[in-house]
């Protein structure tokens, strides 16, 4: 009985990670059709951003929460205004420019700070149930990206910004054509992702470490697991992280790591064999 | 006029390519040709994706599969059976029979676009894993040793076909590599001038207008992808007979990004950028990796971007618009 | 084009190479020597310390004055943690630099891409990093230490303190797989028990099914043998579910990369691991040699342990030798090197065992404790590993191969 709960927890634990991986990828892919190779390394940034700060003797949380969001989403607001936006939406240009970027940051990180920066212990203590104990920390990462995934639902459905990024993600020309300034809604989406990614890196970063090549163990994942959700982003991704994550946790579990790892690729291909167009492409595609 | 263009297009492939073959390895030290040889292997590997892709309309990312299992095969068989033949053969004909059943996976159900990414990518990483995995006297076929992370080492070199003591290497493997270059490249754009070349770009442009003329979408790009998987496979043979080892990387995410960055920079839907773009990109890389003047990462990544600013579509079509542009302004003072 | 004069001229031209490590210097010409080290990509965090030590052995030999009279040319080349990279400029080096001695390259792989290149062209090839064992080749020799000693040493020391029931955590990957073999026959030769092991393919950072295992089987002690980044995410994971303050942690590799100054102490204090140098040795050679290495380089370089420390041996040793040969001439260098030649240095002496041209070195055991490492014991001149004399380059000296130890 312990034994199943502890599973489940961790289970919940690997879908909630991934889910938090994938989500600023998700707005971006799933908004402005652009594939951020640069992903992981916006989550590296995020990382260091929460743990410099912290190391700078601010306040754990506001580091976390609001430090890191903020410099990755300005990181993204420079990308967007002088890379992005220059290649109108052109994805074989996107894909070349930002695996660019991704090396530039992780040349960038590794000669400005190295190698050695000191990283942040998991806060907050640990629950005992029966032999086994769980990290309370485990319980933050699934509370954060259950609250972040619904805000942004509540967000988009309810807000007039909302409707506005789902309008001119639907029809850009028409959104224009209604006095939609389309540009600076496609800014602020990008920044928005990049600030979620910022995000996800600081709440993984006590789990994860921060290093310059963190971002390669993220990037792969996040953008099968985009993709595999289809064209409606947002709903698709969840979706697919829960799927993906529970696979590769169970897999885990049950043999050895390398099988969990296998095991999340093959669903992915057989998904896609399966829904060529991805989760959302043939069900749900009225979610968000 | 338009005559006359081809004819030059031609003659400089064919000056090229026979500076290639024969100037170079008379006058560059051994070295020198050592290094080259890997830029061509390279080089041979980003045809086959821009084949795939700039041609083929099929956004392949995991070409590395192909390439990887032709490094492989070739590596397996030939620490087997000792003579080069036979397995150089396999090389090229095991990616190209699993280039036709992926790809009978995937035409037959109308995969496209990033979907198709990221099959083709998964399969890469699996192949990564499993490779990956293999360390141990457990996991061998016949006498070789899959050796896991470590990789195959010590691969005998290819021989003259019949003669096992009579090895290519160094100078000879170069001119072997230049010469399959070269083949690759008049091969693809002979098959280009061929109806089937003509239908395989009709296919590109417009999928389902190529359908409903009563072509057969599925079975071109079938066959497109075969031929892709077997370039790739021949790359990756010479690949572990020029570096004497083979090893999982060759599956790995940042490899298989490296294909799609060769072509991007030279320019998709070129074939002469493909391998322009993969010489230069390795070319400075080595550059950088004996000179030390900054990190890799660093300078590379910035080059990108600043290509991708200036030059949307890669250095080839960059150059031509460029080059138009100059033309008819010359055109207009005149 | 190939034909047949082409090709016998090409076969020619390829023999004759080996001809050119025959050079000897000239007094006051520089002496060519080669070095490939990561010093960017996934590596860096490895390589960067590694050419630090080993630029600090080649400057400190040119400050005394050089060798034999000349001063040495360091040919210094990145391989951006990529194999393709170690073939070039391995062949560089023997064929354009013509060095009279490489040393370097960090995994397992690229050492065995190179050692065959410089085994054919005839120049002397120095490793020097902890790795598997096994390699028993006349042109090579290896600093590094190999698991068997190790992991031997850390199980007494865990059997003493906490008990013999072990708990292994590998990473999939044959220095893993290899060091797992030779922890159960370790555990075997003390009564132990190896209750658990797992292999991690390289790019795992998710830890949860692992640690409630561990939980469920409660070992004596948990021995580790991560490699890479992605594995580091283990250890915020044990301290997050208070693992740390429950199961004691040993390891092979931890240390490596800085470890101790980059992760906070709440979450590593207490790991044991083992190694030829910490930084608070406190034996005289290192309370000269630390100072110096830090006014060269500053205090902004992480902390050093066993795998950078051993290339500053390699190339201090390779110096010993060509002093003693009076040449830099590979065969009399080998031949130096296989008497038995020894230095001291920060970690204590080392000297070259002739047989397998692996290292007698001294061996601390040490704990994690508040950024640093604490030494807890010292074992004076341990020998190499060689299971059943399977390497003997004194009476096989033609022997080329890398064994993989009949455990």
């Amino acid at each position: 009985m312990d034994h199943a709960l502890v599973v489940g927890l961790h289970l919940l634990h690997a879908m909630a990670s991934l889910a938090l991986v994938c989500i600023g990828l998700a707005v971006i892919f799933g908004m402005l059709r652009v594939i951020n190779f640069a992903h992981g390394e916006f989550l590296m940034v995020g990382g260091y951003a929460f743990v410099l700060a912290a190391g700078a003797g601010l306040n754990l949380w506001v580091a976390m929460l609001v430090v890191a969001p903020a410099v990755v989403g300005a990181l993204g607001f420079l990308v967007e205004r002088f890379i992005i936006r220059h290649l109108r939406g052109d994805i074989i240009a996107t894909i070349l420019a930002t695996w660019g970027l991704s090396l530039f940051l992780i040349g960038l990180a590794a000669t400005v700070l190295g190698y050695h920066q000191q990283g942040v212990a998991p806060p907050f203590g640990t629950i005992q149930i029966g032999s086994y104990s769980i990290g309370n920390y485990t319980f933050f990462v699934i509370a954060v990206a259950v609250l972040t995934i619904v805000a942004l639902f509540a967000w988009l459905r309810w807000s007039r910004a909302g409707l506005l990024v789902r309008g001119a993600m639907q029809n850009p020309e028409l959104a224009a054509a209604l006095g939609a300034d389309t540009r600076r809604l496609r800014s602020s989406t990008f920044v928005l992702g990049s600030a979620l990614s910022g995000l996800a890196g600081a709440v993984l970063a006590p789990l994860a470490g921060v290093l310059p090549e963190i971002g390669a163990t993220y990037v792969v994942k996040a953008f099968i697991t985009v993709i595999s959700g289809g064209a409606t982003a947002l709903t698709g991704t969840t979706l697919a992280a829960a799927l993906f994550g529970f696979t590769s946790q169970a897999a885990a579990f049950l043999s050895r790591p390398v099988v969990g790892e296998v095991a999340l690729l093959i669903v992915a291909i057989v998904l896609l064999r399966l829904l060529p167009t991805g989760i959302t492409g043939r069900y749900f595609r009225k979610a968000l | 006029m338009n005559w006359i263009r081809e004819r030059a297009n031609l003659l400089a492939a064919v000056a090229v390519g026979s500076a290639l073959i024969v100037v170079i390895p008379a006058v560059a030290e051994i070295y020198v040709l050592f290094q080259l040889t890997l830029f061509l292997v390279f080089a041979i590997l980003a045809l086959s994706l821009a084949w795939v892709w700039g041609f083929g309309g099929i956004l392949c990312f995991g070409q590395s599969v192909f390439f990887g299992l032709g490094g492989y095969t070739y590596a397996i068989a030939v620490i087997n059976l000792g003579e080069s033949t036979v397995p150089l053969v396999l090389g090229i004909l095991l990616p190209a029979g699993l280039a036709g059943i992926l790809g009978y996976f995937l035409f037959w159900q109308r995969i496209s676009d990033v979907y198709l990414a990221v099959i083709t990518l998964a399969v890469s990483l699996i192949f990564y894993y499993l490779t990956g995995a293999s360390a141990g006297s457990d996991y061998r076929i016949g006498t070789a040793l899959l050796g896991g992370y470590n990789g195959i080492p010590s691969v005998p070199p290819i021989n003259v076909p019949g003669f096992p003591e009579r090895v290519v290497v160094y100078g000879d493997l170069y001119v072997l590599t230049a010469i399959m270059l070269a083949a690759v490249y008049g091969g693809l754009r002979g098959l280009l001038a061929t109806d089937f070349g003509r239908v395989v770009v009709a296919i590109r442009e417009n999928e389902e207008r190529a359908q409903l003329l009563g072509y057969d979408v599925r079975i071109t790009k079938l066959a497109v992808f075969a031929i892709g998987g077997a370039v790739a496979g021949l790359s990756g043979v010479l690949f572990a007979a020029w570096g004497s080892y083979v090893s999982p990387n060759v599956f790995s995410m940042t490899f298989t990004a490296q294909i799609i960055v060769w072509v991007l920079v030279g320019g998709l839907g070129t074939l002469s950028g493909a391998v322009i773009g993969c010489v230069l990109v390795q070319a400075a890389m080595t550059w950088l990796g004996e000179t030390k003047v900054a990190d890799t990462n660093l300078v590379l990544g910035a080059a990108f971007v600043v290509l991708v600013l200036f030059a949307r579509r890669g250095l080839i079509p960059g150059t031509r618009s460029l080059l138009a542009g100059l033309r008819s302004r010359v055109r207009s003072a005149l | 084009m190939l034909t047949r004069r082409t090709f016998i001229e090409g076969a020619m031209a390829a023999s004759a190479v080996p001809l050119v490590g025959l050079r000897s210097a000239r007094a006051s010409e520089p002496i060519a020597v080669g070095a490939i080290y990561d010093l960017s990509g996934p590596l860096q965090g490895f390589g960067d310390n590694q050419w630090r030590c080993a630029k600090l052995a080649i400057d400190q030999i040119n400050e005394a004055g050089g060798l034999l009279g000349s001063q040495l040319e360091v040919k210094l080349y990145d391989a951006q943690s990529e194999m393709q990279f170690y073939n070039q400029f391995a062949n560089q080096l023997a064929l354009r630099d013509r060095v009279a001695v490489v040393q370097g390259g960090l995994t397992s792989s690229s050492r065995e891409v190179i050692r065959p290149i410089l085994h054919r062209l005839h120049t002397l090839y120095v490793y020097n990093t902890n790795y598997e064992g096994g390699v028993c080749d006349r042109n090579f020799f290896a600093t590094g230490a190999t698991p068997g000693i190790y992991v031997d040493l850390l199980l007494q020391a865990a059997a003493d303190r906490w008990g013999k029931r072990v708990y292994v955590l590998a990473a999939d990957y044959n220095y893993g797989q290899i060091s797992a073999q030779w922890i159960r026959k370790a555990a075997q030769g003390l009564g132990g028990e190896v209750v658990g092991e797992e292999f991690f393919p390289l790019d795992v950072n998710q830890f949860g099914a692992t640690i409630s295992r561990i939980q469920a089987v409660e070992p004596d002690v948990v021995l580790n043998v991560f490699v890479g980044p992605a594995h580091e995410a283990f250890y915020g994971q044990w301290a997050s579910a208070g693992m740390n303050q429950r199961i004691p942690m040993m390891s092979t590799t931890f240390g490596g990369t800085s470890e101790i100054v980059r992760m906070p102490p709440e979450v590593v204090n207490g790991i044991m691991v083992i190694g030829s140098y910490y930084e608070s040795l406190d034996n005289a050679f290192n309370q000269a040699w630390l100072p110096d290495f830090r006014r060269r380089y500053g205090t902004d370089y992480g902390y050093l342990t066993d795998v950078p420390i051993k290339d500053w041996y390699g190339w201090t040793l390779w110096a010993e030798a060509v002093r003693q040969a009076g040449t830099v001439e590979r065969e009399a260098v080998i031949e130096a090197l296989e008497t038995g030649i020894g230095v001291d240095g920060p970690g204590g002496p080392v000297s070259i065992d002739p047989t397998t041209h692996h290292c007698f070195m001294d061996t601390h055991l040490a704990e994690a404790r508040d950024g640093e490492f604490r030494i807890l014991q010292r074992y004076q001149g341990v020998a190499p590993t060689n299971p059943a004399a399977q390497c003997d380059l004194q009476a096989r000296p033609d022997t080329n191969t890398m064994f993989t130890p009949d455990i």
